[in-house]
């Protein structure tokens, strides 16, 4: 799998599953905690790299 | 018209699960010594089990794909700092990180494209884990 934007959902997904588990006790929050820890890590790279587009490298 | 008392738990409510005492220091090391060793062992050991179980799955599952993308397992050298901290992260891992040192895993492809993902999902895997030692230490402890 040599796709940047694939390998970067699934480091988020394993990310944002710890952090889930770790930080809620309840299934039904650790779901919508998890959810949002990994919307805002896809977000935030999708933004970052459109910052960095601009700049050669 | 009346609110319905007490609709929303109560933040401040000790849980039952978890009374405040002091585990005695020898049993906290081995532990912690068990959560680094395997991750979610620790979890396991205190009886959540569907938490030591996703972790049990995650953490290596996260490392092995971090090997499969030809990441390196970074060497202990103080001459450059940053490649000792790398090994330090690495090192968190747990038994994992001998294992794979064992099958001669790990020595990483420097001119794979993946190489510098590799090396990020091996370094947060060890991370991770180090945050899951200390989880486990504060529900060893009735913080949580």
């Amino acid at each position: 799998m040599h796709s940047q934007f694939a390998l970067l959902v699934l480091f988020a997904f394993f990310v944002s599953l710890v952090f889930a588990v770790i930080a809620r006790d309840d299934p039904k929050a650790q779901l919508r905690f998890g959810a949002l820890v990994l919307g805002a890590f896809v977000a935030a790279a999708i933004v970052l790299g459109w910052l960095m587009y601009p700049f050669p490298l | 018209m009346p609110v319905p008392a007490a609709t929303t738990p109560q933040r401040n409510q000790r849980n039952p699960r978890n009374p405040r005492h002091q585990p005695e220091p020898g049993s906290l090391v081995l532990l912690c010594l068990a959560a680094w060793a395997i991750p979610g062992a620790g979890h396991l050991w205190l009886g959540r089990r569907s938490k030591g179980v996703i972790l049990l799955i995650a953490l290596p599952l996260m490392f092995g794909i971090g090997l499969m993308l030809h990441g390196r397992l970074f060497p202990f050298t103080m001459a450059e700092p940053l490649v000792g901290l790398a090994a330090v992260a690495n090192l968190c891992s747990g038994l994992v990180y001998f294992l794979a040192g064992l099958f001669g895993a790990g020595a990483g492809n420097v001119r794979a494209v993946t190489y510098e993902i590799g090396n990020t999902f091996l370094i947060v895997a060890g991370l991770l884990n180090l945050l899951v030692i200390l989880d486990v230490y504060d529900v060893a402890l009735g913080r949580k």
